[in-house]
């Protein structure tokens, strides 16, 4: 009974807009559902600086080296400010680590495809932040405030990256044949991908529903990758690029473009761990963690003493 | 000597030696201990490349051949980069690379609080602007390093023995040659020997507050002045040229 | 994950933005020990030239009202209008008050 009402109170708090905070009262699918989401998300932000963090060694100027640079440290701090959010929901960093080293929490799988060459900083840049940032945009309504605060900060930060890649590709693409080459390659391999990040179509797709009722989600999957084809598909044009899908043209009628069938049977071989660099990625992150281990163990032993030392003087 | 080209030579020894650094902290990049960390290291990296496109900038105008910072980092060969033998070093375990960014740092404190009052307009606002960068590194590996020293005992060990291992570099980070003659004779760069007096105060102090033994100056390696270095950095810039390399004609 | 590893303490992060302004909260770090969260905090927090003062703050050394609280906390001061100014009627033609 008690809970009835106060799942009442809950769901007219998220109708008139009020944020709910970490000590509220939340349904446990509620909090469960962010706790997926926000930590999947921080996850998604720490393995990315694996494909980018790929180039920065190689990076063709200096310019070039510290953008990249600051732009992948962006994402540590986004990967941070997530976490944190995803803390307030009662479960501490150290257990969501340990549910992404046990394969127990996914990350965007568009990590798990290999950067092969300068284009792909390009390519990552425009179409995976791109994509990113339509989401995220989003979110900053989310009815969670510690996520939705997130997201705020994080919006402002990101606004340099998309320009960053599409700086890239530009350049490329009016660069020389080989790197023009480059450029489309990059696109030709990043742009399927990147339009699946927004996940499966609404009718396949099991948590919308409540997502959207409670407001942690305040536009749908196919509704998302809409808004993102639709900016994208210019800017292509502007750099002389081509997209990769044969089925891609304006519908005056919707107001949008139509666009080709993704393939989801690769879609979900990625998301099951069968993508070309699954396991690469989650064995750097548990070789970095493992290797850390007698670091953090010594600062927490160094700061235990200095504790002591306090207590005696 | 002509004080033009020892310049030319001095440039490039700053920003070589904040360049190789640079590239090697940005290697940190997803494998810190810990997030925060790997924030932080990265923003070593950015501070350490930024002074080098200012030095190596500076180098190529003093010249006068038309040559860019990506010139000069990009088209030269090991024999031709006159950095640090310590900043060369690989970044090993944590405890390694806190070690060899502590020896270096404290050296690059007391090197820009000296220049400061260079005689150089260039060199002076470079040092006035990188002093504050270098001062918060030495913050950062200082404390780092009483961590880990008065930690575990696993952590003690370990951070000796790195103290041991990079030793044997820190007597490079001191030499001089007819360059520093010329510049010195100038106003324009500092005696290295003032500067190790300041070093060796600042490196006992924090040695002894992370409760680890100072070693003994024994065989020092040198190479800084005359272009020699170990095997190390032909790998680290066949790394960092590729693309320069690889396709001469583009732009990037 | 071994008994004596983890990811530190939970900090709270507050920056001023300039000087006069008070210091507002931006986040949290991890971190072992007060310098370390202060480092933490100025590497996170103040890439962008956000600020020019931080505080650092266990998360454990605050302490928060409860939603559960929040009647008897804030509702008894709903009718206190006398607080504000607007509830006072000023003569026509009174200036600077």
């Amino acid at each position: 009974m008690e809970d009835v009402k106060k799942l009442e109170e809950f769901q007219a708090k998220i109708d008139s807009e009020i944020k709910i905070e970490p000590k509220d009262w939340m349904p446990e699918d509620y909090r469960k559902h962010l706790q997926r989401q926000i930590s999947q998300h921080a996850h998604s932000e720490v393995i990315g600086m694996q494909p980018e963090g790929n180039w920065i060694s190689r990076a063709p100027s200096l310019r070039a080296k510290v953008v990249l640079l600051a732009k992948i440290q962006d994402e540590a701090g986004h990967g941070q400010y997530l976490y944190s959010a995803a803390e307030t929901l009662g479960k501490s960093r150290d257990e969501y680590i340990a549910d992404l080293q046990s394969g127990k929490a996914k990350y965007s799988s568009i990590f798990n495809y290999p950067t092969l060459t300068w284009a792909d900083m390009g390519a990552v840049g425009w179409l995976v932040d791109g994509a990113a940032i339509v989401n995220q945009v989003s979110l900053q309504r989310t009815s969670y405030g510690p996520y939705s605060r997130a997201m705020i900060r994080i919006c402002k930060e990101e606004s340099f990256h998309q320009r960053q890649g599409y700086e890239i590709m530009a350049t490329m693409a009016k660069g020389t044949p080989e790197q023009k080459a480059m450029a489309q390659d990059a696109l030709n391999r990043f742009w399927w991908p990147s339009i699946m990040m927004f996940g499966p179509h609404d009718s396949d797709s099991p948590n919308t529903g409540n997502a959207v009722k409670w407001k942690i989600k305040r536009e749908t999957n196919d509704e998302l990758r809409q808004k993102f084809i639709d900016k994208t598909v210019g800017q292509a044009e502007v750099i002389g690029l081509t997209i990769p899908d044969p089925a891609l043209k304006w519908n005056e009628e919707k107001g949008s473009y139509d666009f080709g069938e993704m393939n989801w049977d690769e879609f979900w071989n990625v998301v099951k761990g069968n993508g070309p660099c699954n396991k690469q990625r989650l064995n750097h992150h548990k070789k970095a963690h493992k290797e850390g281990i007698w670091v953090r163990e010594a600062a927490i032993a160094y700061a235990k003493k200095q504790k002591e030392k306090q207590l005696v003087a | 000597m002509e004080t033009k080209d020892a310049l030319i030579n001095y440039c490039l020894r700053l920003g070589d030696s904040s360049l190789i650094l640079g590239q090697r902290m940005a290697e940190w990049c997803s494998n810190g201990p810990i997030l925060e960390e790997d924030i932080a290291m990265t923003n070593l990296s950015l501070d350490l490349i930024g002074q080098a496109r200012t030095m190596l900038s500076y180098s190529g105008v003093v010249e006068g051949k038309g040559r860019s910072e990506d010139d000069l980092a990009y088209r030269r060969e090991e024999r031709e980069f006159y950095n640090t033998l310590l900043s060369e070093r690989p970044n090993g375990h944590f405890g390694d690379t806190v070690v060899r960014n502590f020896l270096h740092d404290a050296f690059f404190y007391y090197l820009y609080q000296a220049l400061k009052s260079s005689k150089d307009e260039m060199i002076a606002a470079h040092a006035a602007k990188s002093i504050k960068e270098v001062t918060y590194h030495l913050r950062h590996s200082s404390e780092w390093l009483v961590r880990l020293g008065d930690g575990t005992v696993e952590s003690h060990e370990k951070v000796q023995e790195s103290l041991n291992d990079l030793w044997e570099y820190t007597g490079d980070l001191f030499e001089m040659n007819e360059v520093d003659e010329v510049l010195i004779k100038e106003g324009i760069a500092v005696d290295l020997q003032k500067i190790k007096l300041e070093w060796d105060k600042t490196i006992n102090t924090v040695i002894e507050r992370s409760t680890l033994t100072r070693p003994e100056d024994a065989y020092m390696h040198s190479g800084r002045l005359d272009a020699m270095h170990s095997e190390y950095l032909g790998h680290l810039i066949a790394d960092m040229q590729f693309l320069q390399r690889a396709y001469p004609e583009a732009q990037w | 994950m071994s008994n004596t590893d983890n990811q530190g303490d939970v900090w709270e992060v507050f920056i001023q933005s300039k000087p006069g302004l008070p210091h507002k909260h931006a986040g949290s770090v991890h971190a072992t020990d007060k310098e370390m969260a202060l480092q933490n905090a100025r590497d996170m927090y103040t890439r962008r030239q956000e600020g020019t003062c931080l505080w650092v703050v266990p998360l454990n050394a605050i302490v928060s009202s409860m939603p559960e609280e929040n009647e008897s906390f804030f509702d008894p001061s709903d009718d206190k209008i006398y607080r504000h100014p607007t509830h006072y009627v000023m003569p026509d033609g009174a200036k600077h008050i």
